[in-house]
């Protein structure tokens, strides 16, 4: 019963210290900017969605809402459709080099973006893709890329090979055993891992801010415009910016448990 | 339904001889039995049948065809795996008939399939079910009806019963066998357990280090076992091996060892009289080791160690000199430990392996 207690009251630390300033930055983007910088008002008399129509429709935050949207989808999709193959071949396969092969694409999170932002600059610039979102979703792709790798290699291992076996077995060919039975078993792994991916991408500032001028992501547009604004348009732009992670983080949290391999009794 | 046939197949995973050059014939409706150790390759030799293993060398035949470089959809096998292997995502009757939406049978024929199926395994009320929903056992009939629906040419299991408790086990070991007989379908079954395979099986392979050490009727393997590791390996308590030393006189041939003399009987002693070594492996069953006076039966004098009672046999351990002995006697003999008995070895029952090769010498 003490220990019960004891864990519940570590819990509620836990998490007011987490959601505290969640919390504070949501009401402050919700504050008039009267009520903002009034010392003697502690909480805001009244509520207003005034900053936040103003970054999405005055600063063009719309577009760059929109602009984040297909950076996202298209480096999602490339990393998948490169991988998911690759992953399934880590977990299904013996080949010679595959551990050497593992090792490689975790080294490659060791390169620090900005190191790689520059030459992409370049780069991008010579091909002329810079200034581009297929541009920015290609580095997003090489940024997220390798944890598609290992995560899907993950949840695939999970999924017993015996129900691809006895796909094959019952009249499908590999690659139809992997379509109709081992994919829509991975899939709710899949999905949260997508989410995952999604968010790296729409959280990702350093690259976009380097790789576009006009184009730019929320972020990127947010760092250009928001924080040259008033202090409640930056809460504005940080509630705009966590909210979509935090639901969805919420709404995935046991399959991402289950990504990472922690279980939850 | 189809008669199958291996010719010298090999499995090498990398230096590993998995299969060592198999030659098998499983006739038409039969039930084979692959019986050995874990790691024998019992189950890579299934996964070649298969095809989800392709073979290093060596052909395949079903009925004649060569299905050797087939994939596993174009042989019509089928199969129960060791996990069972039923579908997740699928209720029972999307499981069972999912392999006839494979090969696009019409509604009406994939209903009544199933229906025919589910009828056949008890697994009527089950069909709506998902297989989380299931127990062991249940989940196992539906792997069964799922590999039966097709009638397939050739029926494969991979110890299907290891995962169910031991009262069902022996429950589903003559279902199983029941239902081969009324569909006579072909069926390759790979087990470790020796009772499964005596029981079940028309004929037993049993295989060691990728090889098959013996081939017969479940009669043949255990009266006539080829070579000290089959006659090791089957029977519990295992046979009791015996080195002796042979000698010859007077139109007699004696095995002899510090703890005894026995008269060979005549029938073995004609094989043994152009053998040419001086020492052979003795092996006798301790089922063949009697309390009472037998026929042809050698007299052991010995002193009980230990015994274990198992209600309705009792295994006694006994030294005669430095040799120790198993016997299996009735259970309601009660033996004191450290006590002298006198055993009977049945001498028409003993077994003489060559020690160099393992060979069977009779």
């Amino acid at each position: 019963m003490a220990k019960k207690l004891l864990i519940g009251f570590i819990a509620v630390i836990v998490s007011l210290w987490f959601l505290t300033p969640v919390v504070l930055i949501v009401f402050a983007s919700l504050t008039p900017s009267s009520d903002f910088y009034d010392p003697h008002k502690l909480f805001p008399t009244k509520l207003t969605l005034d900053h936040l129509y103003k970054l999405f429709v005055v600063l063009d935050g719309w577009r760059a809402t929109l602009n984040s949207l297909q950076v996202a989808g298209l480096s999602i999709g490339l990393s998948f459709l490169v991988g998911l193959p690759a992953g399934f071949a880590l977990t299904r396969y013996v080949f010679p080099g595959k551990n050497a092969f593992r090792l490689s694409i975790l080294l490659t999170r060791s390169f620090p973006m900005m190191i790689i932002a520059v030459p992409l600059v370049v780069l991008y610039l010579k091909i002329g893709i810079s200034d581009t979102l297929t541009g920015v979703a290609l580095a997003h792709t090489s940024m997220i890329l390798p944890f598609v790798v290992l995560i899907t290699s993950s949840i695939l291992s999970g999924i017993s090979v015996e129900y691809e076996e006895a796909g094959m077995i019952f009249g499908l060919s590999r690659f139809g055993a992997f379509l109709k039975i081992t994919l829509p078993l991975a899939l709710p792994g899949l999905a949260a891992s997508a989410i995952f991916a999604f968010i790296m991408s729409w959280n990702e500032v350093f690259i976009a801010s380097v790789l576009t001028l006009i184009n730019r992501t929320l972020p990127a547009h947010i760092l250009n415009t928001a924080m040259t604004s008033p202090d409640y348009f930056k809460f504005a732009a940080g509630t705009v910016m966590a909210l979509p992670a935090m639901v969805f983080i919420f709404f995935t949290r046991k399959y991402l448990m289950s990504m990472w391999g922690i279980s939850l009794k | 339904m189809a008669q199958v046939i291996l010719e010298n197949v090999k499995k090498y995973f990398g230096q590993v001889k998995a299969l060592d050059g198999i030659d098998l014939i499983v006739k038409d409706q039969k039930f084979v039995v692959l019986l050995g150790p874990s790691g024998c390759g019992k189950t890579t030799l299934l996964r070649c049948v298969s095809g989800l293993e392709k073979v290093t060398s060596g052909r395949i035949y079903f009925d004649g065809q060569d299905v050797t470089d087939l994939p596993p959809r174009s042989r019509n096998v089928s199969m129960v795996f060791q996990s069972y292997a039923v579908w997740p995502h699928m209720r029972v009757y999307e499981n069972i008939a999912y392999p006839m939406k494979i090969k696009k049978y019409d509604r009406e024929e994939i209903e009544n399939k199933v229906e025919w199926a589910a009828k056949l395994l008890n697994i009527h009320e089950l069909l709506d079910r998902y297989p989380a929903q299931l127990s062991g056992g249940q989940r196992q009939r539906v792997a069964v009806a799922r590999a039966i629906v097709l009638e397939p040419a050739v029926l494969l299991m991979d110890e299907p019963l290891s995962n169910l408790d031991a009262l069902l086990r022996v429950m589903m070991r003559s279902e199983l066998k029941k239902l081969q007989e009324r569909l006579g379908t072909t069926t390759i079954y790979v087990t470790h357990d020796q009772v499964e395979a005596m029981t079940m099986g028309d004929m037993i392979a049993v295989m060691s280090a990728g090889k098959i050490q013996q081939y017969g009727t479940p009669e043949e393997i255990y009266h006539k076992p080829a070579n000290l590791f089959v006659a090791g390996f089957i029977g519990s308590p295992r046979m009791n091996f015996l080195e002796v030393e042979i000698q010859r006189g007077k139109g007699e041939v004696f095995f002899i060892s510090e703890s005894v003399k026995i008269t060979c009987p005549l029938k073995l002693s004609d094989k043994l009289r152009d053998f040419p070594q001086k020492r052979v492996t003795l092996g006798m069953r301790p089922e063949h080791i009697h309390l009472s006076r037998v026929e042809s039966g050698y007299p052991l004098r010995g002193e009980v160690y230990f015994s274990e009672r198992l209600g309705a046999d009792t295994i006694v351990h006994f030294k005669v000199d430095e040799e120790k002995i198993v016997a299996k006697i009735p259970g309601d003999v009660i033996l004191e430990e450290g006590g002298s008995v006198e055993f009977f070895l049945d001498l028409s029952k003993i077994h003489v392996f060559d020690p160099k090769t393992g060979r069977s010498l009779v």
